[in-house]
């Protein structure tokens, strides 16, 4: 466990961590979040106390493995369906941003 | 106006022929229209659909069919439950105008058994909180005192059910959301066993923790929407594939009983309300035969920190569908703009500060360098809260303690998240370890001209529903907090 007194969260940290949560906030919002997550952070450090060696994680209550289906097609939605809830279309298509080429190209 | 007739009395009426289901529906909607400003506890009225549903069942038992166990009972949807072909908007704008494609396990279960789902409830963004002050489309009043919150994230259902609105709401139940509001609203509010009731349609956000379950004024009731929602259901593949025996014939069984209670649900900041109120019920359980243990919970203390990892590591993965290209709200278009920066601002706009939070949180606990020391950690400390329950019920039964610590506060008057979350500190225990919980009514907090409701939680080992249910039930038979409603309402 990250000890409470060794690591503040900074400011570019914050940034990084919403970069890779895609979410676009400004930097008060930034600074605001960072406050607050230094504050559950040092919350969460009291795990610290526990002896945790050799404890098998638990990810699921129940420990259930995963449920195998036989590959049988079912129904799924239909375009229109699916078109009807997309914020913008073009014909049959979903419309986005430019993904390739110009200036809009993130990959 | 309002109408205090339960889930079974309501069913049982519209059986016997006694009255209509439309009848009954258009008595609900008149009481949700003139009743609801006092808590905002609706998003809105499903009325033609309802109509529909009402009318169904009307037609059933015309032509001498059975119209099902819940004939004509009109029930209150959670906003983060979808419908087909109804908004849903998990109190969130990144959802605004979303119409579902298809229809939610529980809601469907639920109209096959003669239910009409009359519209949806207001709750926390995602159902993130603890007052429902987190929705983006306004929070709600509790009914005993319009001024305090319903708790959350299922304010909206207990506030609706608590007023008289409907005679049941579902709720949803990651780490209290069901018992909480339930205990504050002056509700019974009842979380399943993890996987006992399809998650399908429940709009993800802990998929380790979340549960549907019913808010209702009493646990029979309680019982009875249980009966139609519980079960294997092949579209969610965590849901247990052992059929559900059925909880209502099950209320009148006597069995001894032994009973814990946790020293650590004893906690010196307890309100002196609630303390009372876990005797109370302590005294009846009593003199009904069942015997007494203290116990331990020493993972208590560890549990909001075990939550806070596991949930938001979960929900930072969950809500990243949310991106404004498929379905919901995306961001005005810029010229030049990339696909990344529309996902970014389309969720930084989108999202309230609570889910910006909890996401941030999520990514921070699961990203490079601090996976092991944060998230990994909090699984093996939900292990150990898991042996510890396990451990505990090889001792009794079922355990007894307080919901929460303190009554309904007031709107606008808990701003640190880290107090609000410790909100949460004795029901979280049951969604780390997946068993099962019900708060019912137990008793009120009278001070300055308020009376507050206070609850009591019972906590039963995985799939001990039916000694969960016939316990509560037992004390509701004892005792009449139940029975209480709010002024006017």
């Amino acid at each position: 466990m990250t000890d409470s007194n060794s690591h503040k969260l900074t400011l570019d940290e914050t940034r990084h961590v919403a970069k890779l949560a895609r979410l676009q906030l400004s930097d008060e919002e930034l600074e605001s979040c960072r406050h607050d997550l230094i504050a559950i952070l040092d919350h969460v450090a009291t795990l610290g106390s526990l002896d945790l060696d050799g404890v098998e994680p638990m990810a699921h209550p129940g420990d259930r493995t995963n449920r195998i289906d036989p590959d049988i097609p079912g129904e799924s939605l239909t375009q229109a369906q699916v078109l009807a809830m997309a914020p913008a279309t073009e014909g049959p298509f979903i419309a986005v941003p430019k993904v390739l080429g110009g200036d809009g190209d993130s990959a | 106006m309002t109408n205090h007739q339960g889930v079974v009395e309501t069913a049982r009426l519209v059986r016997d022929k006694k009255a209509t289901a439309s009848q009954t529906l258009d008595d609900c909607i008149e009481r949700i229209r003139s009743g609801d400003s006092k808590t905002r506890a609706f998003m809105r009225i499903d009325e033609d659909s309802a109509r529909l549903q009402a009318k169904t069942v009307d037609d059933a038992i015309a032509a001498g069919q059975d119209p099902g166990p819940l004939a004509g009972v009109p029930i209150a949807i959670k906003d983060n439950i979808v419908m087909q072909g109804r908004e849903s908007n998990c109190g969130s704008r990144i959802l605004e105008g979303f119409v579902s494609p298809y229809e939610s396990t529980a809601t469907q279960r639920l109209v096959d058994a003669g239910a009409v789902l009359v519209g949806t409830v207001r709750c926390d963004e995602f159902a993130m909180g603890s007052s429902t002050e987190h929705c983006a489309y306004g929070s709600v009043g509790n009914p005993w005192a319009t001024d305090h919150v319903p708790g959350g994230s299922s304010g909206g259902s207990a506030a609706a059910v608590a007023q008289g609105l409907v005679p049941a709401a579902l709720g949803s139940d990651t780490g209290g959301s069901i018992r909480q509001p339930a205990a504050l609203c002056g509700v019974t509010g009842l979380k399943p066993s993890y996987g006992r009731v399809s998650r399908r349609g429940l709009v993800a956000f802990g998929s380790s923790l979340d549960c549907i379950g019913p808010l209702t004024r009493s646990v029979e009731d309680s019982a009875a929407i249980l009966n139609a929602i519980a079960g294997p259901d092949k579209y969610d593949s965590t849901s247990l594939d052992s059929l559900p025996p059925d909880y209502l014939s099950g209320l009148s069984d006597q069995k001894p009983m032994v009973i814990g209670i946790p020293r650590q649900h004893r906690h010196e900041a307890n309100d002196p309300v609630v303390e009372a109120a876990v005797e109370e019920a302590k005294a009846i359980l009593e003199s009904k035969g069942a015997t007494f243990m203290d116990v331990d919970l020493e993972m208590t203390d560890h549990g909001i920190a075990t939550y806070y990892v596991v949930a938001t590591a979960e929900a930072s993965s969950n809500l990243a569908r949310f991106d404004g290209i498929r379905y919901g709200r995306r961001a005005q278009s810029q010229p030049g703009e990339s696909l990344d920066d529309l996902y970014a601002r389309s969720r930084g706009e989108g999202f309230g500060p609570e889910v910006r939070r909890r996401i941030m949180l999520g990514t921070y606990v699961l990203s490079a360098g601090y996976y092991d020391a944060y998230y990994k950690k909090a699984l093996q400390a939900r292990r150990l809260i898991h042996d510890e329950y396990k451990s505990v019920f090889q001792k009794c039964d079922l355990l007894l303690g307080p919901t929460t610590a303190e009554p309904a506060f007031k709107i606008g008057s808990i701003a640190d998240p880290i107090t609000m979350y410790l909100c949460d500190r004795y029901t979280v225990g049951a969604n780390i370890a997946g068993i099962p919980a019900i708060s019912i009514p137990g008793g009120f907090k009278e001070a300055d001209g308020l009376r507050l409701p206070v609850g009591i939680q019972l906590q039963a080992p995985f799939l001990g529903e039916p000694t969960l249910l016939r316990t509560a039930h037992m004390l509701q038979q004892a005792g009449s907090h139940h029975l209480a409603s709010p002024v006017g309402g």
